[in-house]
């Protein structure tokens, strides 16, 4: 990030290197008015330097799933509306169906597209440390995004979701609903430092809480037939179930049907996550009795990365070297303003 | 050369009565004894590990769920035997499904009565399905591919179009078309859930036609060696490509049972189908090289394999983390068992 001042610094040297011999040549007649003229040209170019010209690149996996989606989805809307509000600011979002493709798309975005800042959301952690890495040592500013990269070096900056905070959003949602007593069953995503810290996060609240017990907690792979299966089985081996924590939508919806088909009333509440438009819709009409609530861990964090990236490097200043995104608790009351009907999410 | 039949006598497709010599029905027997003798030893396990394994409701669950890759499995072990494969199956039933409901809902708004826009819709599955295979069948043959990479190709490429048209999301059927739909799924005769009647009935049909007709035999005749086949004036190309059209029209079923199931098709519908249906080809005691094969024991391949998963659900004695290293500890015993009685 000390390429920008140093270039402006260069080019105000350049400037006033042209400016003697010109004044010379132009003799003394007009001195004041060249004076007058080239003071005026600084200072709009240091107007300029307030605001300015950023060329961002977004780099992120491809649409696999529905909450990538939601990425892709979100990425364009930054795109859409910072390059309107900003004309200094030109973002290329690329997305990427493989760890190496990403890592090729890295390069391009450098040495095609000459990008000074990056907002990256890596596919996998430790294969694109070294290519982000890469970028960040021939001077462009890169902000990471949700998944870490292994050596925290290799970023300025890194926007996350706050997986151990949506966790114990969610377990102390479902302690309270339950009055602290029952019994729960959780579906776990796929196997990640990001479930990992999920389920951290909710087993710790859940300790506090000696009369609710955890059944048991299988993968459902963030996957709706999974889910389903998985529920299935639950439904089989546990005569009573309270509570349902997926802590992801889509596998929810799986759920909800498994519980459908078994005819099970015991159930009161399935808690799912990351606020899909279509559980914030049921949410607000409130057509399902086991909906009564979402805790967010919104692909929207990749807007709001970008924002803050653009915005900052604009200025020319840096941002704060973590930022969490708080998760939130949603419920009736509010959920309209979780409603993003235009997402695919 | 050619193995004889196998009955369906072990699986829960109803028995037809098997009609052959007493010697050729035994060889067939041992032949497919391998991967029962693994089920039962499974289910003892299961049972005794959870006593709700044995229970109606449950052995219902699984055979609903081994219903769709089952289907598959049945078209699957035709193109196996002939010689060939077929990597795009679960690619092939996401796109499918997502056509099928895409098309659904614009004829429910088109005015169509429910009814009448759930049946069109399904007719399109098995069309389109077909239509699928005799692509695959016909870049094969006349193409001269090898099927690997056709339908690696293909397995892509359906995936691909399907997370198009879903926007990366998922592409959702009309709660009123739902309604109308869910029974299909979810409802049942007899006690006995549709999608596993389907799935007897597809299994049947399958061992018909692969032991009684003369296509059937020349299946197994072109997966036995395809020269002599055709010095034998068996129209190859032609076989070839029914065999890729039918397993086309088994995913088309598979699909129209899925679907009502949650209604939605997303990116990761039937992911990873087309290993299940071929383990379960292999593990029912078929040749990867073709020739020969069994269609009860692909059934059983098939129900083997969900009632693995079903047993890792029902209890709790193994970390979450080593669940696939049991299936795959079971699929090679199993495959290990029917070798040694060959």
């Amino acid at each position: 990030m000390k390429k920008e001042p140093r270039n402006l610094a260069a080019l105000l040297e350049s400037a006033s290197a042209t400016v003697q011999p010109m004044t010379l040549k132009l003799g003394i007649h007009k001195p004041t008015v060249v004076a007058i003229a080239l003071g005026a040209l600084l200072l709009a170019s240091a107007a300029w330097a307030e605001e300015k010209k950023v060329n961002l690149g977004v780099s992120i996996p491809a649409a696999t799933h529905g909450w990538t989606a939601g990425i892709v989805y979100w990425a364009g809307q930054a795109k859409k509306d910072l390059e309107k509000e900003h004309p200094g600011l030109k973002i290329t979002v690329k997305t990427a169906g493989s760890p190496a493709e990403q890592a090729n798309q890295l390069q391009d975005l450098l040495t095609a597209t000459k990008i000074d800042t990056l907002v990256v959301l890596p596919f996998e952690s430790a294969p694109l440390t070294k290519p982000v890495a890469q970028l960040k040592s021939k001077g462009v500013y890169v902000t990471v995004v949700d998944r870490g990269l292994t050596d925290t070096s290799a970023q300025d900056a890194y926007v996350a979701g706050d997986n151990r905070t949506f966790a114990k959003i969610s377990g102390e949602y479902l302690a309270k609903a339950l009055n602290g007593k029952g019994d729960i069953v959780v579906l776990r995503g796929i196997p990640t430092t990001i479930d990992n810290e999920r389920i951290e996060g909710f087993e710790s609240v859940m300790k506090t809480y000696p009369d609710i017990k955890i059944l048991d907690a299988k993968y459902g792979n963030w996957n709706r037939d999974d889910a389903f299966r998985v529920m299935q089985d639950y439904l089989t081996r546990f005569k009573h179930i309270d509570a349902v924590w997926t802590g992801d939508d889509d596998m929810s919806i799986g759920v909800l049907k498994a519980i459908d088909q078994a005819k099970r009333n015991d159930i009161k509440i399935v808690l799912g996550g990351a606020a899909s438009k279509g559980m914030i819709k049921t949410l607000i009409d409130g057509n399902n009795p086991l909906i009564q609530a979402n805790v967010t861990y919104s692909p929207k964090m990749i807007y709001d990365a970008v924002k803050m990236t653009a915005e900052a490097r604009l200025k020319g200043e840096k941002l704060p070297p973590t930022y969490l995104i708080p998760s939130v608790l949603v419920t009736k009351e509010n959920a309209k303003e979780f409603y993003f009907p235009d997402s695919p999410f | 050369m050619q193995q004889e039949p196998i009955k369906q006598d072990r699986a829960e497709a109803p028995t037809q009565d098997p009609a052959w010599r007493v010697a050729g029905r035994w060889l067939a027997r041992l032949h497919a004894i391998g991967p029962v003798v693994g089920l039962v030893l499974l289910c003892v396990a299961g049972t005794l590990l959870n006593p709700d394994f044995a229970t109606f409701g449950n052995a219902m669950n699984v055979l609903t769920r081994t219903a769709f890759i089952g289907i598959i499995a049945v078209g699957m072990c035709f193109v196996i035997i002939s010689g060939g494969i077929d990597l795009s199956v679960g690619s092939m039933a996401a796109l499918i499904a997502g056509c099928v409901i895409l098309l659904m809902n614009r004829l429910g708004l088109a005015g169509l009565s429910p009814v009448a826009a759930v049946t069109f819709g399904m007719a399109f599955a098995l069309i389109l399905g077909a239509l699928f295979g005799l692509a695959h069948g016909l870049l094969i043959t006349g193409g001269r591919i090898e099927p690997f990479i056709v339908t690696l190709g293909t397995l892509g490429i359906y995936r691909a179009y399907l997370t198009y048209l879903a926007q990366g999301g998922a592409i959702q059927l009309d709660n009123v078309l739902s309604d109308v739909y869910s029974p299909v799924f979810y409802g049942s005769l007899l006690a006995i859930p549709i999608p596993v009647l389907v799935f007897a009935v597809v299994a049947v049909i399958g061992g018909v036609i692969l032991n009684r007709t003369a296509y059937g035999r020349y299946v197994q005749a072109i997966g036995s060696n395809e020269q002599v086949a055709r010095y034998a004036a068996v129209d190859v190309d032609r076989i070839k490509v029914i065999t890729y059209m039918l397993l086309g029209a088994c995913v088309g079923i598979a699909t129209l049972l899925y679907v009502p199931r949650l209604g939605s098709a997303s990116p990761t519908t039937g992911l990873l189908w087309e290993l299940e249906a071929i383990a379960a080809v292999i593990v029912g005691g078929t040749s990867l090289k073709g020739g020969a094969g069994s269609i009860a024991g692909t059934v059983i391949g098939a129900i083997l394999l969900s009632v693995i998963s079903n047993i890792l659900n029902l209890t709790n004695i193994i970390s979450v983390y080593l669940n696939a290293a049991v299936q795959g500890f079971v699929i090679i015993i199993v495959a290990f068992l029917q070798r040694k009685r060959k």
